[in-house]
C-alpha cells in the first residue's frame, strides 16, 4: 500500500481527470456525440476521406453505434490513437469505445479490464515480401530483416513463430504503419508483416502492388473488434447489438435499401423484432424501438459494410474468407434477437 | 526621504517605550495578526502556508489517483518484470531472446540508451569544439561555413534531423543484396573488411583464439551480465602501459628543469604503451572476424544498425551546434591580452590556442557542457522515430503495451533517466572542480 501510495503521488498528469461516470450510454446522450477511438489511417478500416470524412469498416461500428444511440451516424468525434495510446485512452474515458483493428487477447479482456463486444473481423497475421525476394514461403525467411509495427500483439507472434521454427530475424520495431512502409519499400527490410488485412490494405496503395505478394503462411488468430471499458453492462450491450443487428441484418436479408419497406412489418417475427415493429427490445436497451433499422440505414447491413470498405466493392477486395456469414461457411454469427 | 520625516517621531516612541520599561518591563504578548503584520514571521507565515498547500495537493493527486485506480479495478505492481517479455530486440549489446523477462528486456533497453549517450557525448564534444574554433577563424570562408553549420543545426528540430539521418542512410546507401553475385552493383571497403549497407554498417570484430573467457556476474537473474577478461586484460595493459609513459615524460620534466636539455622521450613512451598491448594481443591469439554476405544479411563481425548509426549522428550534429557556440563563447570570454601576450613571447597562433587560451576558456566551457550531455541523454529518447530500442523503445514502449501498465513503466523510465543524467552530471561537476580555478 505504502508503495502504491508513492507511485500514486507521482502521476499527476495522467490519471487526474476525474472519475469515469458508470452511466456512458446516459453521458453519450447528454453530449449529443459519441467519442470513438479509431486508427490514425489504414485505408479501408479508418481514414479520412478527400474531403476530411472519416470513412472505413472500424468506422462503420462507431456510426452504427452512434446510429442506434443518438440516430445519427453523422454525431461522432473520432479520436484517432496509436497503438501506444489507444488502451489508456479508453480507461480513462477520453473514448467511449475503441474500434481499431485491435486483438481480443486474455489479458487485455482479462488485466486491462476491457470487454471486447465482438470480432468484426477475423484475421491472422502475414508476412509482405517483393516478388523479387523470390520467396514462397514463410519458412525460407531465415536471417531476414522484418519490419514490424511496435506495440501490437505482431510482435510476440513473430517472435514465437521464428522461434518454433527454429529461424532467425532481425526486428525492426516502427512506430506507425506509414513510417514501416517507407522502410519496406526503400528495402531497409525485407519483410513486412502484420495482420494480413491491414497487408493487402497497404499493398492496394503501392504504386506497383503486383510487385510484392503476401505469403501463404497466417501465422497467429487476430480477432479484431471493438471493446469498451469493463464494469457498464448497459453501454456494452448496446455496441454489442449495434453490432450484432448489421450482422442478423445480413442474414436476415435486410439492407440499408430495403429496410425502410422492411421496418414497416413483415411475414418474418426475428425481422419486425430486429425492426422495431414487434416486441420491445430497443425499450431494453434504453434504446428507440427503430434503433436497429437506424443502423442499417446508416451503414448497412454486415455484408454491405464490408464490400463497400475493404471487399470487392473497394480497392483493397479482401474477400470474406472467414468473415463470411456462418450460413456460407464463415465464422460470422449473431445470437438470435429475442 | 520618508525616514527623515518620521524620525524625529520614532525617537518620541523609543522614549516612551524606554521610560515604561524601567518602570514595568511589558512582556512580549503574541497576537494572531503579526503573523501577517509582524516582518519577523511573516516569511515564515507565508512559508507554511505555501508548504501545506503543497502538501494538500499531494494527497489530493494521491487519493485521485488511487480512486481511479480502484474503480477501474486496476491494481499497481511490478510482477510483470519476472514475466517472460515475448519480444525480440535488434540491437543489444547483451544477450537476450524472448524468452528472457521483461526486467532483462529494461536492461538491455538501458545500456543501448548509454551506449548512444555515450558515443553521441564523445564525437559532439571533438565536433563541438573543432567547429567552435573554426568559427572564430580569420579565415572568412572557414568561419562563414561554421555559423551557416551552427545555425542550421540548431533551429531545427532534433527529431527531424534523427529521421533525415536514417532516410539518408536507408534510401541512398546499398542494400545487402547489391552487394552478391559476380557483377554485384556494390562492394565492400577497406580490403573487403567493412560493409557499408542502406541497414547499417558491418564491422570486423576481435576475436581471440586462446580466449579467457568471461566472467559472468549475477548468475542467472534477469540483470546478469558477462564481462570478458580479455577486455578487461587489454584495458589493464593499455592503462599500464599509459601510467608508465606518464612517468617516462615527469622525469623527462624533471631533467629539463634541472639542466635545460630534454632528452628524447617518443620511442620510449610509444614503446611502453604499444609494446605489452602487442604482446598480449599475441599470447591471446588476436585475429579479426569479417563480416561475409549470407542470405538476407551480412553475418559475422559487429553489425551497428542504421537506426544507431542515424540517432548517433543525428544527436551528434545537432548538439555539437550547441558546444560550438559553448566554445566560442569561453574562447571570447578569455582576455584578448593573454594571446598577445603569448604573440609577443613567440608562441606560434596554434600552440597559443592550445597552451594558452583553451585551458582558460576550458573552465567557462564545461558547465554548460554539462547540460549539453544531459541534452543528449535525453533526446536519445527520440530513439523509436528511428526503430532503436533504447529505454523508452523497450519499457516505456512494448513492455508498456503488451503489460498495460502504463504507470509502472513509465514512472520507473522516468526514475532511471534521472537518476543517469543526476549521475552525468555528479561526474561532470566534479570534474569541473577539478579544473575550475582555484580561488582562496
Amino acid at each position: 500500500m505504502k508503495k502504491s501510495v508513492l507511485f500514486g503521488a507521482m502521476t499527476v498528469a495522467t490519471l487526474a481527470g476525474g472519475v469515469v461516470s458508470a452511466g456512458t450510454l446516459d453521458d453519450v446522450k447528454a453530449r449529443g456525440k459519441l467519442n470513438c477511438g479509431v486508427n490514425t489511417g489504414l485505408a479501408g478500416f479508418s481514414a479520412p476521406d478527400a474531403n476530411g470524412v472519416w470513412v472505413g469498416f472500424d468506422v462503420d461500428v462507431c456510426r452504427a453505434v452512434a446510429a442506434a444511440t443518438l440516430g445519427d451516424p453523422m454525431a461522432v468525434e473520432f479520436v484517432p490513437l496509436s497503438t501506444k495510446t489507444r488502451f489508456t485512452a479508453l480507461a480513462a474515458g477520453e473514448v467511449d469505445m475503441l474500434s481499431r483493428v485491435t486483438t481480443w487477447t486474455f489479458s487485455r479482456d482479462v488485466d486491462l479490464k476491457f470487454e471486447f463486444v465482438g470480432v468484426n473481423y477475423y484475421d491472422g497475421q502475414g508476412f509482405l515480401v517483393p516478388t523479387a525476394l523470390g520467396v514462397t514461403s514463410a519458412k525460407e525467411l531465415d536471417g531476414a530483416t522484418v519490419c514490424i509495427q511496435t506495440g501490437t500483439t505482431t510482435e510476440l507472434n513473430l517472435a514465437d513463430y521464428f522461434r518454433t521454427n527454429g529461424i532467425t530475424y532481425e526486428p525492426v520495431p516502427i512506430e506507425t504503419n506509414a513510417e514501416a512502409q517507407a522502410l519496406y519499400l526503400s528495402g531497409s527490410c525485407d519483410v513486412y508483416t502484420t495482420d494480413a488485412s491491414a497487408l493487402a490494405a497497404q499493398r492496394a496503395t503501392f504504386e506497383t502492388p503486383g510487385d510484392h505478394v503476401v505469403l501463404p503462411e497466417i501465422v497467429s488468430k487476430e480477432p479484431l473488434g471493438p471493446l469498451v471499458r469493463h464494469g457498464d453492462h448497459q453501454w456494452g450491450d448496446v455496441v454489442r447489438w449495434s453490432y450484432n443487428a448489421m450482422v442478423a441484418a445480413e442474414e436476415l436479408g435486410v439492407t440499408s435499401e430495403n429496410v425502410a419497406d422492411l421496418a414497416t412489418g413483415t411475414d418474418n417475427p426475428e425481422v419486425n423484432r430486429l425492426l422495431g415493429s414487434e416486441g420491445s427490445l430497443g425499450e431494453m436497451l434504453g434504446l428507440e424501438a427503430d434503433w436497429a433499422a437506424k443502423v442499417i440505414a446508416s451503414v448497412g447491413n454486415y455484408g454491405e459494410a464490408f464490400d463497400r470498405n475493404i471487399g470487392a466493392g473497394s480497392e483493397i477486395g479482401i474477400a470474406r474468407g472467414l468473415n463470411a456469414l456462418w450460413t456460407d461457411g464463415g465464422l460470422q454469427y449473431s445470437p438470435p434477437f429475442r | 526621504m520618508s525616514t527623515g520625516q518620521t524620525g524625529p517621531n520614532t525617537v518620541i516612541e523609543d522614549g516612551d517605550v524606554y521610560m515604561t520599561t524601567l518602570t514595568d518591563p511589558p512582556r512580549e504578548s503574541f497576537r494572531l495578526s503579526m503573523l501577517i503584520y509582524d516582518t519577523r514571521y511573516r516569511s515564515i507565515t507565508i512559508q507554511v502556508i505555501a508548504l501545506l498547500a503543497f502538501l494538500a495537493m499531494c494527497v489530493w493527486l494521491i487519493t485521485n489517483t488511487l480512486t481511479n485506480l480502484e474503480s477501474r479495478d486496476l491494481e499497481l505492481g511490478l510482477a510483470f518484470f519476472s514475466e517472460p517479455a515475448g519480444y525480440d530486440i535488434n540491437q543489444r549489446l547483451i544477450e537476450y531472446d524472448s524468452q528472457d523477462t521483461h526486467l532483462r528486456a529494461a536492461f538491455v533497453g538501458i545500456l543501448n540508451t548509454l551506449l548512444v549517450a555515450f558515443l553521441g557525448c564523445i564525437t559532439a564534444t571533438v565536433l563541438g569544439v573543432v567547429i567552435g574554433v573554426l568559427r572564430l577563424s580569420k579565415n572568412w570562408l572557414v568561419a562563414r561555413l561554421m555559423t551557416v553549420y551552427v545555425e542550421m543545426f540548431r533551429n531545427v528540430p532534433v527529431l527531424l534531423w534523427i529521421v533525415f539521418a536514417l532516410a539518408i542512410i536507408s534510401e541512398t546507401l546499398p542494400q545487402p543484396r547489391d552487394f552478391r553475385g559476380e557483377d554485384a552493383i556494390a562492394s565492400m571497403n577497406l580490403f573487403d573488411s567493412i560493409a557499408i549497407t542502406a541497414r547499417g554498417f558491418y564491422i570486423p570484430e576481435a576475436l581471440f583464439t586462446r580466449s579467457l573467457g568471461d566472467i559472468h556476474l549475477f548468475g542467472d537473474s534477469s540483470m546478469r551480465f558477462d564481462i570478458s577478461l580479455d577486455l578487461l586484460a587489454f584495458l589493464a595493459v593499455l592503462f599500464a602501459g599509459l601510467f608508465t609513459s606518464k612517468l617516462i615524460k615527469k622525469r623527462a620534466d624533471a631533467i629539463q628543469e634541472a639542466t635545460g636539455a630534454r632528452p628524447t622521450t617518443w620511442w620510449q613512451r610509444i614503446l611502453v604503451v604499444a609494446g605489452p598491448v602487442l604482446i598480449l594481443l599475441f599470447a591471446l591469439g588476436f585475429y579479426l572476424g569479417m563480416p561475409e554476405l549470407k542470405g538476407f544479411n551480412f553475418s559475422g563481425g559487429t553489425f551497428m544498425r542504421n537506426s544507431l548509426i542515424a540517432l548517433w549522428l543525428a544527436l551528434s550534429l545537432y548538439t555539437a551546434a550547441f558546444i560550438a557556440e559553448n566554445v566560442r563563447a569561453g574562447i571570447l570570454a578569455v582576455s584578448k591580452g593573454q594571446s598577445e601576450a603569448a604573440a609577443a613571447l613567440g608562441l606560434s597562433s596554434g600552440r597559443t590556442m592550445s597552451l594558452v587560451v583553451l585551458p582558460q576558456a576550458l573552465r567557462i566551457i564545461i558547465p554548460p557542457l554539462i547540460s549539453q550531455y544531459l541534452n543528449i541523454t535525453k533526446n536519445s529518447s527520440l530513439a523509436i522515430a528511428v526503430g532503436y530500442m533504447d529505454l523508452t523503445g523497450t519499457l516505456m514502449g512494448i513492455t508498456q503495451n503488451q503489460t498495460g501498465k502504463a504507470l509502472e513503466t513509465v514512472l520507473l523510465g522516468m526514475m532511471i533517466y534521472l537518476m543517469v543524467s543526476l549521475s552525468i552530471s555528479a561526474a561532470m561537476n566534479w570534474y569541473n572542480e577539478s579544473v575550475k580555478l582555484k580561488e582562496r
